[in-house]
């Protein structure tokens, strides 16, 4: 691919102030979200054929499981993040790392509701103590409610970006062991053995389990832009206020010292001085009178 | 290995002159214990089967309190300021807090050990296994404690997200050291050892990990 | 259709969930992009000289 300069006299397409985070991307992106929805209820209920042991709820699957990578990627995505905002020192990660951790959270929230009720009519039960990955989602799934609570209450940006970072990789780390103490402790697990791998599934289930890891990650994609751009203007919107406020400070600053330069005496020593005059006073003299 | 003991020490000579933990920590685990034996009715054989959940969440809630303390006696006068400048690598002052942490906690849960005995009847079948399961126990709690206390407590900081970032990632803990507990005070037929075994990986793990990532959290305090 | 409770409640969370999510981030943005400049509002046309204080790309 070439690498061309864009030639200067083009005018830069700039973004208008209050139109909010979408882009023509964003929003064609959007659309096909929504349509990628409506096909996939239509193979989810009309095109596939209820499962013979599961009967009709055998249906959820195709929200439950794309649900849980989405989930999983999430939280990935904020261990990736995590590693390079203490490598790199880079707050541009934080952001990918807690717009990662917030859909995160949305989609293991949305895999454990969806597993619920699903395990009711299936095993009899809502909930499975001695399921490992049931359980092992709640763990992951509450490091990262409080990886988001923490990152409320620090101030800085800087040492909320480090310390949510040791946080969120300290929660991934943990994974390992969560998982193999809760499989000791249930020494059983209900949860099918993935049902992907051993045929078992039909080819139009099979297609539309796939069509909904399609639609599960436009989805995310779409929110992960909205949410990074959020983040990113969290970041600017702050700068700026600081600026705003750095150049009312300067004016009012500049405004005493022209007002102590046009009524010299009140509160200026120095300058009724006559002892002390020399040629270091003209400076703000010449600058007040310009004023 | 001379600035972990000067830190532990000093934790511990404040913790004797105030004797915060000793007169407000203590008398709590024993209220708990107590509590847990009149909510559960006082039936004598489920609560000697439930002993060492009992124990282990107890032991869980005292920890917290501990842990804000070992924090707070460093915020309060800016001490982590001369924690930083004594010039002591990052990991000898995690080490010297948590042994500080892990020595109250076993105090505590020695007191404890009592308690059950008394109060829920339980008789220890496998002494050498309740003690080495609660000190490897008491050494994930203290490691994993001193990261997360110095990330959450004090520094402006509400002191009330602690047991929400720690209590999920003790969780393992809790469940092993409760199976460890179970055969020692032969309460289920299970094998103590290999959750002996989990919670050394745990507090090695933790250590590691308090060890590399203190002296991060330590240039911000 | 058996189940027909737990599909509408499973599917109902997870469409509801997921478009509450949508229109809180787009009120989100759009709040948000009312207090930054035009030429601030996208990371990847924000100029390189703005003050973006401990970003490193």
């Amino acid at each position: 691919m070439a690498i061309t300069t864009a030639p200067t006299d083009k005018p830069v397409k700039l973004v208008e102030p209050g139109s909010g985070t979408g882009s023509r991307t964003s929003r064609m992106l959007g659309v096909a979200c929504l349509v990628g929805v409506a096909v996939l209820m239509v193979f989810a209920f009309v095109l596939t054929e209820a499962d013979l042991v599961q009967q009709d709820v055998v249906r959820m699957i195709y929200i439950h499981v794309p649900s849980a990578i989405a989930g999983y990627t999430g939280f990935v995505i904020t261990a990736i993040a995590s590693v390079m905002v203490l490598w790199k020192k880079s707050l541009w990660w934080d952001i990918v790392a807690v717009a990662g951790a917030e859909i995160g959270l949305l989609f293991t929230g949305l895999m454990l509701a969806t597993g619920v009720i699903w395990g009711r009519p299936t095993w009899n039960t809502w909930w499975e103590w001695g399921d490992v990955r049931l359980m092992t989602s709640l763990m992951l799934f509450l490091v990262y409610v409080g990886y988001l609570a923490y990152r409320r209450v620090v101030p800085s940006a800087e040492v909320r970006a480090r310390r949510s970072a040791i946080i969120a990789l300290v929660g991934v780390i943990n994974v390992p062991i969560v998982n193999r103490s809760v499989e000791w402790w249930a020494s059983r697990t209900l949860h099918q053995q993935s049902s992907l791998s051993d045929g078992k599934l039909e080819d139009l289930t099979l297609f539309t389990l796939a069509m909904g890891f399609v639609v599960f990650a436009m989805i995310f994609a779409w929110m992960l832009i909205h949410r990074f751009r959020i983040g990113w203007l969290e970041v600017q919107a702050d700068t700026v206020g600081l600026q705003a406020a750095m150049a009312e400070r300067r004016a009012q600053m500049e405004a005493d010292i022209d007002d102590a330069v046009a009524h010299p005496g009140i509160g200026a020593d120095t300058n009724a001085d006559p002892n002390k005059s020399g040629p270091d006073d003209s400076g703000p003299n010449e600058r007040g009178g310009a004023a | 290995m001379r600035e972990v003991w000067a830190v532990a020490r000093k934790d511990l000579r404040i913790e004797w002159r105030s004797k915060v933990v000793a007169s407000q920590v203590l008398p709590f685990a024993v209220i708990v214990l107590v509590l847990f034996g009149l909510a559960l009715d006082a039936d004598r054989s489920t609560l000697r089967s439930f002993t060492p959940g009992l124990f282990w969440v107890t032991v869980l809630f005292v920890a917290i309190l501990t842990i804000q303390r070992s924090v707070s006696i460093e915020t309060a006068s800016s001490a982590f300021e001369a924690l930083r400048l004594s010039g002591a690598a990052g990991w000898k002052i995690f080490a010297g807090k948590a042994l500080a942490v892990a020595a109250q906690l076993l105090a505590i849960e020695a007191v404890m050990l009592l308690g059950v005995v008394v109060l829920y009847r339980s008789s220890f079948e496998d002494p050498v296994l309740v003690v080495t399961a609660a000190l490897a126990a008491t050494v994930a709690i203290a490691t994993a404690g001193s990261l997360y206390g110095v990330l959450a407590v004090g520094m402006g900081v509400r002191d009330t997200i602690l047991p929400m970032l720690l209590l999920p990632i003790l969780a393992p803990v809790l469940v092993a050291a409760t199976r460890a507990f179970d055969d020692g005070l032969s309460t289920a037929a299970v094998n103590g050892w290999a959750w002996c075994s989990l919670l050394a990986c745990f507090a090695l793990l933790y250590a590691i990990i308090g060890g590399v990532a203190y002296a991060v959290v330590l240039e911000d305090a | 259709m058996t189940h027909l409770g737990y599909l509408i409640a499973g599917w109902g969370i997870v469409l509801v969930a997921m478009a509450l999510y949508a229109v809180s981030l787009a009120r989100r943005g759009r709040e948000l992009s009312a207090r930054v400049p035009a030429e601030r509002q996208r990371w990847m046309t924000t100029p390189d000289d703005a003050d973006t204080a401990g970003f490193v790309r």
